[in-house]
């Protein structure tokens, strides 16, 4: 059985239908990527599966749990984490603060009121390795709000990384990046790939070809192919729409 | 700055020039003009204005009608001493207790609200306490109030202190205070307060983490209300009296504007200094004209426009700027601080 499973999603805002009859399936271990032109109902999709909002049918299912329509802690709990496509982080917290208030052991104990959180030197060293994982491990002072484009870019990927999830969504991990802050990133998620299920929603063709074992091609609300980034370059409606000339 | 790991002693210097300054009070404040119950007014301020910043400062929660949480710890510690003739800590006990449990009722309603929302919403819920404390004669003596509220004597079992004196009133609330203030600084420094501040700086980020967001800002409500009723019930004893004004809408704005002018959104030590700069503002100005507080109000505008970090926030600047000057090491001097 899949890791994670959505089934016949539709999500409607007013009159627009946005997602019509999604279905989707990631494989534990794989890094699936989501792609389709802008409007295309790529975020929602996202953000129905992430948990931000509820779709008006359908079911999304997460290690083998209905997981549709939870609030966010608990699909977090439960070992899905995400990043966001704009940058959604603590400003006023260093990067070490950032991925220590994500951590699992943080949300656990945190209606713990008399303790120091400043002296939890496990909970630190912990936060350290996630930002060594991210090439953030000299950053830590730093007040997020204050780092590069590109490191804010890579402190999003610790945060959601800091909950040691099964299975992490990314959003856009490299929008607003130059050629050198993409490559950083995809080289980051070499090193992630293979340790947990990723999946990764881009506009960025090349990136995604790269990187991914599977990708899922949603257009009109729905999912118009499917297949690993070989099937798709074959594919004759990927290639008669914009999105082959850049495959 | 904040270098990583931010240690939080027990009890930090800052802490102790505070609780010593007062606790001298009583030897130099009528030599420069003051009197002792002035100090004692200030503390008790300085309590209330130290439990609404955290919600205000630390948890990013704007309550404007925390006079009612207050103005119910003064009315449960007369009644419980007026009509069930409860000695002193257990009225006090009582007082935190009903302003907690109101807390509590009305966090319920509101925590998943916040901005404006939240803020109206505090202020409706503060309107319904301040007009059944003046209506409802039966318990709250209506428009006058509860009148003859004693300060008990503190009995520790071998020895009773009497406390009707301002001197010896004075010392027993600094003590309750130096506790408040102890207990505060760790809450702010333990895991829920580092999480409040994170759901403060990104509600969203916070729910997505993982962290139930609105028990949080339930439980930061709750405890804030009863730091209010401690306050409260202190402030009962110091007028000997409880009345329907502590939890009008005026009252509960001027601790956001003590918490504000103080700066309390970017210090610990917000609060402390609002609470002695608005007290003292209105005896210094007051005793020159009896529109004082218009001319406060030109003084929170004029703060809130150019310096909106308050007082707290001018120093930290003003820190940070000669730290800049001795340390040459880049952007981890420049950084924002957030300590102090």
């Amino acid at each position: 059985m899949a890791l994670f499973e959505a089934r016949q999603l539709h999500k409607r805002f007013g009159d627009q239908v946005v997602l019509e009859s999604i279905s989707l399936t990631f494989e534990e271990g794989q890094l699936a990527g989501i792609m389709g032109p802008n409007g295309a109902g790529k975020t929602t999709c996202f953000n129905v599966l992430t948990g931000r909002f509820k779709p008006d049918r359908g079911s999304v299912h997460f290690a083998g749990a209905d997981i549709t329509g939870l609030p966010a802690r608990r699909i977090a709990r439960a070992g899905l984490s995400r990043s966001f496509q704009v940058m959604n982080l603590f400003d006023d917290e260093t990067a070490l603060d950032n991925v220590l208030i994500a951590l699992p052991e943080l949300r656990d104990q945190g209606f713990s009121m008399w303790r120091d959180l400043g002296r939890d030197t496990a909970a630190r060293d912990a936060s350290h390795a996630v930002l060594e994982r991210v090439g953030l491990a000299h950053k830590g002072h730093v007040v997020a709000g204050s780092l590069s484009y590109g490191e804010r870019r890579a402190l999003e990927i610790g945060v959601a990384l800091a909950a040691r999830p099964r299975l992490l969504f990314l959003d856009e991990p490299t929008a607003g990046l130059g050629t050198e802050g993409t490559a950083r990133i995809a080289e980051l998620i070499m090193q992630l790939k293979g340790q947990l299920t990723i999946v990764i929603i881009e506009h960025d063709m090349r990136f995604l070809f790269g990187l991914a074992d599977r990708i899922s091609v949603i257009h009109w609300g729905q999912v118009i192919a499917e297949g690993t980034p070989q099937e798709l370059r074959e594919n004759p409606w990927v290639q008669r729409s914009n999105l082959g000339t850049l495959a | 700055m904040p270098s990583s790991p931010r240690l939080a002693p027990l009890v930090t210097a800052p802490m102790l020039i505070t609780v010593a300054l007062l606790a001298s009070t009583p030897l130099w404040l009528s030599q420069v003009g003051l009197y002792q119950y002035l100090a004692l007014e200030i503390m008790i301020w300085m309590l209330f204005a130290l439990g609404h910043n955290l919600l205000l400062g630390h948890g990013g929660l704007p309550s404007f009608g925390h006079g009612a949480y207050f103005g119910m710890g003064a009315y449960a510690f007369g009644l419980m001493q007026l009509r069930a003739g409860a000695g002193l800590l257990l009225a006090m006990l009582a007082a935190v207790a009903a302003a907690a449990l109101f807390g509590a009722l009305v966090a319920a309603f509101i925590s998943h609200r916040r901005g404006i929302y939240y803020a109206l919403l505090t202020i409706a819920f503060g309107q319904v306490a301040w007009f059944v404390a003046g209506k409802w004669h039966a318990v709250t003596g209506g428009e006058d109030g509860l009148l003859n509220i004693k300060r008990p004597d503190l009995s520790l079992g071998f020895i009773d202190v009497a406390l009707r004196s301002n001197e010896a009133f004075f010392y027993f609330a600094l003590v309750v205070f130096a506790v408040v203030l102890v207990c505060m600084w760790r809450l702010v420094h333990s895991p829920f307060g580092r999480v409040l501040r994170a759901i403060k700086q990104n509600e969203m980020r916070a729910a997505f983490v993982g962290h139930n967001v609105w028990l949080y800002k339930w439980l930061a409500f709750t405890i804030s209300a009863a730091v209010a009723g401690l306050a409260g019930s202190l402030f009962a004893m110091a007028q000997q009296s409880a009345y329907p004004n502590v939890m009008s809408l005026h009252n509960s704005g001027f601790v956001v504007m003590m918490v504000l002018i103080g700066g309390g959104l970017v210090s610990f030590w917000g609060p402390v200094i609002g609470a002695l700069v608005f007290i003292l503002a209105r005896d210094l100005l007051g005793a020159y004209t009896e529109t004082w507080l218009l001319w406060y109000g030109l003084l929170f505008i004029a703060v809130v426009l150019f310096q909106p970090d308050g007082v707290a926030g001018a120093w930290q600047a003003w820190r940070s700027r000669r730290l800049r000057h001795v340390r040459v090491d880049g952007p981890a001097a420049a950084a924002r601080t957030r300590e102090a």
